[in-house]
């Protein structure tokens, strides 16, 4: 019975959240960025037992995480990085909050020092929607992934997948796994004008 | 408030606990010796068949033993809004214990209690106390009360100092820790407000070289320091919320009198703090605040492997106990990777919101500590 009902759960995860999900060897130790209401960092800790630490700056989440029995730090992403040894984790995720940062470098270095892998979740700019609005109608694009106005959005970094993967050419970091999705299925074919968002598996070269 | 009749847990009795008699005394930091020792203390629910349900509460500076339910004398506790059938300490779910720190004035050994050698109060033949003393004394109640690792120790400002201390001492009998607008170590800025106090009180003729028992208290520099106390308890928002410039007598009185409520609020705080508290427990106990010191590592021993899991709280308004202190004890926390959860509430109450605020509190609490019985 625990087994299907897990199974169940598991389904209702969103893809993103699926894919991440499916990387994460049980027991291991994991920092989740920016986690939300921590329903990631729940279905990890129920069914694969692991140590979960979550940062996240919004009262309500943080509420929300406590409630689920999560450890978690208020806090926001730059800071909530600082103070922890090297490789004190196995996994750190950054899910759809790359685009939130100021300093993406000191992020993502931070992020490979005190894990060994980073896995990092980012909406994709170049994603034929947004080129459409932008190209033939002329306005800053909303779509599914990116439904803010250009006045209220949190987002300060507008990437493809191109400039992600360009991005860390420069900086000397590998690409392990990448993963090209809408919200309902993966992309295999021009990821870059088909997928809404990525999701990468960063380790240092 | 609640009245004495809906008060879930009723009437409740202080109940006191003896040891260190001769040959027995407790060894404190100072080096010195202090014994017999009593302990006030009091309990709320019931201990658990395996003993795995208790929670021991830490009182702030002018705290005492009795945190929840009614006195006889009709005083509801300093917590009663947290401890209690279905409140953040659930007495349906969990035994909690409250007892009075060594150097206070409620119950347990300090200055104003009898020295056995004397036959009179200690006054300042009291030895000089520490955090660290204090819990050790708690120590030998919860080995009294037979109960060999605690479910959690929990406590705000002082409170906390002491919950930081038993992990610091005792980190192996301790399951959990909740520590809410609290500190590493007190800061020059928490050690001058504090000597400040304690020149308040020194400098009253009638504090007689700390030897005042038999005249009575030093009233006017104890009452003045709990003014002190009481400016940096609060904010400035919550200040102006509460008094703004309002006037007691709805004009100036031209004369050094109690013009604006605020002077009126404190002065009242001050003279019936006078009442209730002994004027050298307060300078013993400020002292021991003043001596804390967690950091570089003593929180958690290097040689110690320990499990407790952490609930830091602050208040963004508390400027006596800033947020930034919190967070200080949290990077202590990840550098020796312990399990820990953070939280900045944005109360507007200043340090006294860890005694007010207690919506989110109890919102944290609750589920942190379902987490830790799981």
């Amino acid at each position: 019975m625990k087994g299907r009902k897990t199974a169940n759960q598991e389904k209702k995860l969103r893809l993103d959240h699926h894919i991440i999900y499916s990387l994460i060897e049980p027991g291991s130790r994991v920092l989740d960025l920016g986690c939300g209401d921590g329903e990631l960092l729940f279905s990890l800790v129920r069914d694969k037992g692991i140590q979960a630490q979550g940062i996240e700056l919004d009262e309500e989440a943080v509420y929300a995480c406590v409630k689920k029995g999560l450890n978690v730090f208020q806090d926001d992403i730059e800071n909530g990085l600082h103070g922890y040894p090297d490789e004190a984790f196995h996994y750190v995720i950054l899910n759809q909050c790359l685009q939130e940062v100021r300093k993406i470098d000191e992020v993502i270095n931070e992020s490979l020092r005190i894990g060994r892998q980073v896995i990092v979740g980012f909406p994709n700019f170049a994603h034929y929607k947004s080129r459409f609005m932008l190209f033939f109608r002329g306005r800053a694009p909303m779509t599914e992934t990116l439904p803010y106005s250009w006045y209220d959005t949190p987002n300060l970094r507008f990437l493809s997948i191109k400039d992600f993967e360009d991005f860390s050419r420069k900086r000397n970091i590998k690409i392990v796994k990448s993963y090209f999705i809408t919200a309902r299925r993966q992309i295999k074919i021009f990821p870059n004008l088909f997928a809404e968002s990525a999701v990468v598996v960063l380790t240092k070269k | 408030m609640e009245s004495k009749k809906d008060n879930a847990l009723g009437i409740v009795d202080t109940q006191y606990f003896t040891f260190g008699g001769p040959g027995n005394e407790l060894t404190l930091a100072s080096g010195e010796k202090l014994g017999p020792i009593t302990l006030a203390y009091e309990t709320y629910g019931e201990l658990n068949h395996d003993k795995s349900n208790a929670v021991l509460i830490l009182h702030a500076l002018s705290g005492n033993a009795h945190a929840a339910g009614v006195s006889q004398e009709g005083e509801v506790g300093w917590w009663d809004n947290m401890i209690g059938p279905g409140k953040a300490f659930d007495t349906n779910k969990y035994f909690i214990i409250c007892s009075n720190v060594i150097g206070g004035c409620k119950g347990s050994t300090g200055p104003s209690s009898i020295n056995p050698s004397t036959g009179k109060p200690y006054a300042l033949d009291f030895p000089f106390i520490t955090v660290s003393d204090m819990v050790a004394a708690q120590r030998h109640l919860i080995d009294f009360l037979g109960i060999e690792r605690l479910l959690c120790v929990a406590g705000g400002s002082m409170g906390g100092m002491q919950a930081l201390q038993w992990v610091s001492s005792y980190g192996e009998r301790v399951k959990s820790a909740v520590v809410i607008a609290s500190t590493l170590k007190h800061s020059a800025q928490q050690i001058a407000f504090n000597e400040v106090v304690r020149q308040a009180i020194m400098a009253d003729p009638d504090w007689r070289g700390g030897y005042y028992y038999d005249y009575g208290q030093p009233e006017k520099g104890l009452a003045l320091a709990r003014m002190i106390g009481h400016i940096t308890f609060m904010s400035e928002e919550s200040m102006e919320k509460k008094f703004s410039r309002r006037l007691k007598n709805g004009d100036f009185s031209f004369r050094f009198e109690t013009d604006f409520e605020v002077e009126g609020y404190l002065h009242y705080r001050g003279e019936s703090f006078v009442r209730r508290f002994d004027a050298n427990s307060y300078l013993y106990l400020t002292k021991a605040l003043d001596y804390f010191d967690l950091s570089g590592g003593k929180l958690i021993p290097q040689d110690t492997s320990i499990d407790t899991r952490f609930l830091v709280i602050s208040f963004r308004s508390d400027w006596l106990y800033p947020p930034s202190q919190s967070k200080e004890i949290v990077r202590v926390l990840k550098k020796r990777h312990m399990e820990a959860t953070y939280c900045e509430l944005k109360s507007s109450y200043g340090h006294d919101a860890f005694l007010v605020e207690t919506g989110e509190q109890t919102e944290l609490i609750r589920h942190f500590l379902e987490s830790i019985c799981k």
